[in-house]
């Protein structure tokens, strides 16, 4: 059987000359959620505008359940459903009118619209917000009709582009498990610069920088590539470097906004144990010690820096 | 087609859904009504005073002209206000992506636009018709005469809605495109008035040159085949400018 619900083979779309996206390559499988990752103007909205026919690419094809999009846009399009950077709501309609509209405009036969409406308000938490007009709502709500549309009619592929913006902690938890419950029955493209979110909600990751993908793989890779061999130390008495660097399995140390930040030579095991035991030897006065989080441009650098080392 | 109903029904709903679509409705009802008793009463002062048999005309020949050419003349100021949203608005609301990403053709999206149009043309035609059609109860009406009348009024303003969904198709500013649209509809309809000899190829382009015969109550096949070119003609150019966004981006 055929899972393969997504395929992008050399996905190319240039401005006047300069391509804002180059060779993009991925496949993605029924079931399967993929984030795509990566600071602003990466590319990441062009590539979600081909992935669902707004946009036509310069060079390369996308398949939809080996559907051609640029061959049979209609019946590619209505596999899909897409949440674009700013919610795409009629202002004058009200959520229930907009809603179905999305539904019947999929195609959805005129008597199970109500009934399809209601489940994606309900699965999107907009049961009470039916007769309020979208030029009310606030952005959040905005941004859950926006998803609602998308999901109306239960299509192969959602695709959402920054599905999270503008929404609150609680709204945040709520549609990211909403993506995770989609990712069951349907595949998702979601993109983010929220590293976090890629984490909690994807199965895959690809990591795009400057129109290029740098990075693709199991979301395990991108966590091990994550955990740095580094620590940071506080310590109310800091010894003479020397001192730490002594300890077993410890590289190097630099004093970083008045922590310490120790780095351990790879496959080093038990660091963390030695220094709190030196500290309480040495009555260092310990107060923190944890993994040095790896900000969203550390990974990009050690992923980049790690394709340079490959090719 | 099932699709094109579906966005001609949306379309409809976002023109009653503001106060627009109604302020023309009730102007034009106005402005027609008043227009419309002077024209009954400068019949009778003219019938007077005309006492020869082949002076005489008839009631339907005499005042439907007149009050079908203002109804014109009004509806060429309205629909660019009605059509500049069409494509426009929606490029500036991001909605239009709405409409590419789902499972419709631009022919289907830009046809769907122009026939809720259309409907609300045609609840215009037909009131502007109930209005004249009260005059059958005091005289005999040439109900024929009286419907190439409707016709001609029904195909004109389906031209300038078909120019100006065409004009709001190239720009992101709904005001921008009303404009266009106007001075576009405007220049069609009088340039007649710059043909030097009566052959000369702008009476051919002339809208109004058009409209005359059946305001007249001839119906040719000429003057139709203009109108069913002209609504083709650039409904297609609009379907080819909404491709050049997804091409150029």
């Amino acid at each position: 059987m055929n899972t393969v619900t997504v395929e992008a083979s050399d996905l190319t779309r240039a401005y006047g000359g300069r391509a804002v996206v180059s060779d993009v390559n991925f496949t993605l499988n029924k079931g399967e959620v993929l984030g795509f990752l990566g600071p602003n103007g990466a590319g990441k909205s062009t590539t979600m505008k081909m992935l669902t026919g707004n946009l036509a690419p310069t060079a390369g094809t996308v398949k939809i359940c080996g559907i051609d999009m640029i061959e049979n846009p209609k019946e590619a399009k209505a596999l899909i459903g897409y949440l674009p950077e700013t919610p795409p709501l009629y202002r004058e309609l009200t959520v229930d009118e907009m809603l179905a509209l999305a539904a019947r405009i999929h195609g959805i036969p005129r008597a199970k619209v109500q009934r399809a409406v209601e489940q994606a308000k309900e699965r999107t938490g907009l049961t009470e917000m039916g007769k309020r007009l979208c030029e009310n709502l606030s952005t959040g709500y905005q941004q859950r009709v926006g998803i609602a549309q998308a999901i109306i009619h239960h299509p192969m592929v959602v695709v959402l582009d920054e599905p999270t913006r503008g929404l609150d902690p609680i709204q945040i938890r709520d549609i990211r498990a909403l993506i995770k419950e989609l990712g069951g029955e349907h595949s998702v493209v979601l993109s983010t610069h929220i590293l976090p979110e890629v984490e909690m909600v994807c199965d895959r990751v690809q990591i795009i920088h400057q129109g290029k993908l740098v990075f693709s793989g199991e979301i395990e890779a991108l966590k091990r590539s994550r955990e740095s061999n580094r620590l940071c130390v506080g310590l109310r008495r800091p010894p003479a470097n020397d001192a730490l660097l002594a300890l077993p399995g410890v590289a190097a140390v630099e004093e970083a906004e008045g922590l310490l930040r120790v780095q351990f030579s790879d496959g080093a095991a038990g660091v963390p144990e030695a220094i709190v035991q030196a500290s309480v030897a040495g009555d260092w006065g310990l107060y923190q010690i944890a993994p040095d989080v790896t900000s969203l441009e550390d990974v990009f650098l050690h992923l980049t820096q790690q394709e340079e080392a490959l090719a | 087609m099932k699709m094109i109903l579906t966005i001609a029904g949306k379309e409809l709903r976002s023109l009653f859904a503001s106060p627009m679509a109604w302020v023309i409705l009730a102007l034009l009802q106005l402005l027609l009504g008043l227009f419309f008793t002077n024209s009954v009463g400068r019949y009778f002062e003219a019938m007077q005073g005309s006492m020869l048999p082949e002076q005489r005309i008839g009631f339907t020949a005499f005042v439907m002209p007149q009050v079908f050419g203002v109804a014109v003349l009004v509806l060429l100021t309205a629909v660019p206000l009605l059509t500049m949203r069409q494509i426009a608005e929606e490029r500036k609301n991001h909605t239009m992506v709405f409409l590419f990403s789902s499972p419709v053709s631009l022919f289907e999206i830009v046809f769907g636009k122009f026939v809720g149009l259309m409907t609300f043309i045609s609840i215009v035609t037909v009131m502007v018709l109930m209005m004249a059609l009260s005059m059958n109860v005091a005289t005999d009406l040439d109900i024929a005469h009286l419907l190439t009348n409707a016709l001609g009024l029904w195909l004109m303003a389906a031209s300038f809605a078909a120019l100006g969904i065409f004009m709001s198709s190239l720009t992101q500013q709904p005001i921008i495109a009303a404009i266009l649209s106007f001075i576009a509809l405007l220049g069609l309809v009088i340039i007649d008035n710059f043909a030097a000899d009566p052959e000369s190829p702008l009476n051919y382009l002339s809208l109004m040159r058009h409209f005359e015969p059946l305001a007249t109550g001839v119906l040719s096949t000429t003057d139709i085949a203009y109108f069913a070119l002209f609504i083709t003609t650039f409904l297609v150019l609009t379907v080819r400018r909404l491709d050049a966004d997804r091409l150029r981006g």
